[in-house]
């Protein structure tokens, strides 16, 4: 100490400057905790308004306008052959019985121009929910029955308000006498607004009214089932053999850097990969749940190996400690300790990449998962398409009701994540050990 | 080193040896930890070891089960051998090693099982029972050496980490007990305890001398003075002097061990 002068504070003065700072301190403090409070706020904000613009937007794609007729079921049409077999309905005359019932439900004879007015005002798929419903009650055969068909999405626009009455007839996408005719429904109270059942149980179709998500939703499925199979046997045993097993040394360190890097590559990359290696090389067929589930595996590895090491670094050592000390071989460590142990952070970090696979797009669309697939994949290897797929392929579409269909199958998705990982907080709870 | 011409004093040998350590190094990368220790470990005898902090008991402990194994850049040097037999030898399996010389922790660590499973655990793996009664007899008989057994009788199903902290750690030397071992050693058993459950773990050691073998490491003179039979000092990796513990306590042969135990250091 070369200055002798400073002989240090008195008490007093000590707490003089003490206080003097405090307030400096104190106006940090509070600066900080708004900062944070403001960065809070604003991600919630924009949270709340994602779910609010997704909600009302796709809350009414769940629902959808029926019109109700009824149908006289002459078995003699419906079914030429009379063996209620899907090729002698399916070549009767359920097309023209419906129009027969769409006029009679108006009270005209039908001109021309009603008729094929009318044609293009019932949904296509009206033949089939037909067929449908005399396949479900054959005993109500010859009978007149009242059933309700989903109104072509032009009508269903209109009827929602975004094709207006207002519009000149010519830019408009129906007519004037098309108009009438729905007036008329109404007026007769044909038409309902329910819970779209297309929606949830249709496969993909170019009608905006028929197209549902139960096809994408299976793919999601059968993808997901393959790649959760690939990816978390493979990603623990990784994660145990790196952690425990495996000598700290540089081979072992560039494995980790490497695992780390994979986990930052775009996932279109994986995509282009998957399509190089098993469509090109392996000769895979394209669109199928099995490609796609080994592409997600290969790209959910590395965060399902990351999660996998920190759960297994956080057992404590003095359990390994105590395992070995009454001889217990490093095998059986592991296996009656470790992974026990670890079992919940690795479940929460699977579940989270599952999360993250069922919503990638890019990859699917390099191995050709978004075809127009109406058929319900059955297997691994049959074509399919996944929901955030179908999401994309619907966002094309220029009909107004794909719109809210996008929004719906959105909401869908949601709703398919928000339960994984609300599965994967509970899992955790469940499992998790105090010590 | 610069004290690597330090001779032990005292008397390493015993007559009747349950382990024999014979110019022991031990190596952490390039750290020389231990440095040419000869010792012998009596039958049924309590031995201790002394000395500050870093000065390689503990290490030298942990090379007794080769529990250093775990340590990938440590190295052993000389021969410790068990009954004879050097238990470093290339056919020596740890795992009937560590059965025959269990080991209790510093801080105790039973398994976040039910106490039952805690003493079951090590009989299950070694298979040493052949029915589910001889394991009941093999978990009560261990919790009753280890004076257990009237606390916990009527809730062997709760889980081992809610006993209390002394309670847990006589749990763990009952863990160690029930696999039958020859030699139990003590890596500081009462660090983390009170001075009642310190007592109690005191007391259980007294009454375990009679069937094992008891190596403990301790920080605590008055510990050691109390427990052990033999004790042995030691300082910074060197093994300075080794006694009885009467003799070690009442007239040290060596000044750094006299240095210690009046308290001028450590």
């Amino acid at each position: 100490m070369t200055n002798k002068a400073f002989k240090g504070l008195s008490p007093q003065e000590a707490t003089a400057r003490v206080e003097a700072s405090l307030k400096q301190r104190r106006k940090k403090e509070k600066r900080f905790r708004l900062m944070g409070l403001s960065a809070v706020g604003l991600a919630l904000t924009f949270l709340v308004i994602l779910f609010s613009g997704i909600l009302t937007k796709g809350l009414p794609g769940m629902f959808q306008h029926y019109v109700q007729l009824d149908v006289v079921l002459d078995k003699a049409r419906l079914d030429p052959q009379g063996d209620m077999s899907d090729a002698s309905l399916f070549s009767g005359d359920a097309d023209k019985i419906i129009l027969e019932a769409s006029l009679a439900s108006i009270g005209e004879e039908g001109g021309r121009k009603t008729k094929k007015a009318l044609r293009k005002m019932v949904s296509s798929g009206g033949s089939q929910r037909l067929i449908d419903f005399v396949k479900a009650n054959p005993e109500l055969m010859g009978t007149t029955q009242t059933i309700k068909f989903a109104v072509d999405d032009d009508i269903d626009s209109f009827l929602r308000g975004f094709i207006k009455r207002e519009t000149p007839e010519k830019d408009r996408r129906i007519n004037d006498f098309t108009i009438e005719i729905v007036d008329k429904w109404q007026e007769a109270g044909l038409i309902s607004y329910e819970l779209s059942d297309y929606l949830f149980f249709g496969s993909a179709s170019r009608d905006a009214e028929m197209a549902g998500i139960k096809g994408a939703l299976f793919g999601s499925l059968l993808t997901l089932a393959i790649c959760v199979s690939i990816a978390f046997p493979l990603g623990v045993a990784a994660a145990v053999y790196l952690e425990e097993i495996a000598p700290k040394n540089r081979w072992t360190e560039i494995i980790e850097i490497n695992i780390n890097n994979l986990a930052a590559v775009p996932s279109v990359v994986f995509g282009i990969m998957g399509l190089a290696i098993f469509i090109v090389t392996f000769g895979m067929p394209r669109s199928i749940p099995l490609v796609g589930g080994i592409v997600l595996a290969l790209m959910t590895l590395p965060t399902i190996i990351i999660s996998s090491r920190a759960a297994i670094r956080a057992v404590p050592p003095s359990i390994r400690d105590a395992a070995l000390g009454i001889g217990a071989s490093k095998m059986q460590t592991i296996f009656h300790h470790v992974i026990p142990l670890a079992m919940p952070g690795m479940l929460t970090g699977t579940i989270i990449g599952m999360a993250q696979a069922l919503g990638e797009t890019a990859p699917l669309l390099m191995i050709g998962m978004v075809a127009f697939i109406v058929d319900i994949p059955g297997g691994f290897t049959d074509p399919a398409t996944v929901l955030p797929v179908q999401i994309f392929m619907w966002a094309d579409f220029a009909e107004r009701m794909f719109i809210q269909k996008t929004s719906a199958a959105i909401i869908v998705l949601l709703a398919f994540l928000i339960t994984m990982n609300a599965a994967a907080i509970m899992l955790r709870k469940k499992l998790e050990r105090r010590w | 080193m610069e004290n690597s011409n330090i001779k032990t004093t005292g008397n390493v040998f015993v007559e009747n040896p349950r382990m024999t350590a014979r110019n022991v190094d031990v190596y952490y990368g390039d750290k020389h930890a231990i440095n040419d220790v000869t010792i012998d470990i009596g039958e049924q005898e309590v031995i201790a070891f002394i000395g500050p902090s870093g000065c390689g008991k503990s290490t030298f402990l942990r090379t007794l089960n080769r529990m250093n194994d775990t340590i990938d850049i440590c190295r052993v040097e000389g021969t410790i051998a068990l009954d004879g037999q050097d238990i470093y030898a290339p056919s020596v399996d740890v795992v009937p090693l560590r059965a025959r010389v269990g080991m209790v922790f510093q801080k105790p660590n039973p398994f976040p099982k039910s106490i039952y499973d805690n003493i079951a655990y090590g009989p299950r793996i070694h298979g040493l029972t052949k029915s589910k009664s001889e394991l009941d007899d093999i978990v009560e008989s261990a919790l009753e050496k280890a004076g257990l057994w009237n606390e916990v009788k009527d809730r062997l199903d709760q889980p081992g980490t809610g006993l209390s902290g002394g309670q847990q750690q006589r749990l763990c030397i009952a863990r160690a007990i029930a696999v039958s071992p020859e030699v139990i050693l003590m890596d500081e058993p009462c660090s983390a305890l009170d001075p009642i459950a310190t007592a109690k773990v005191e007391e259980l050691i007294e009454e375990l001398k009679s069937q094992y073998t008891i190596v403990i490491v301790t920080h605590s003179m008055q510990q050691a003075a109390r427990v052990s039979d033999r004790t042995a000092y030691f300082h910074l990796g060197d093994l300075i002097e080794v006694g009885n513990t009467e003799q070690i306590f009442t007239n040290p042969s060596h000044q750094l061990t006299q240095d210690y135990i009046t308290g001028r250091f450590g």
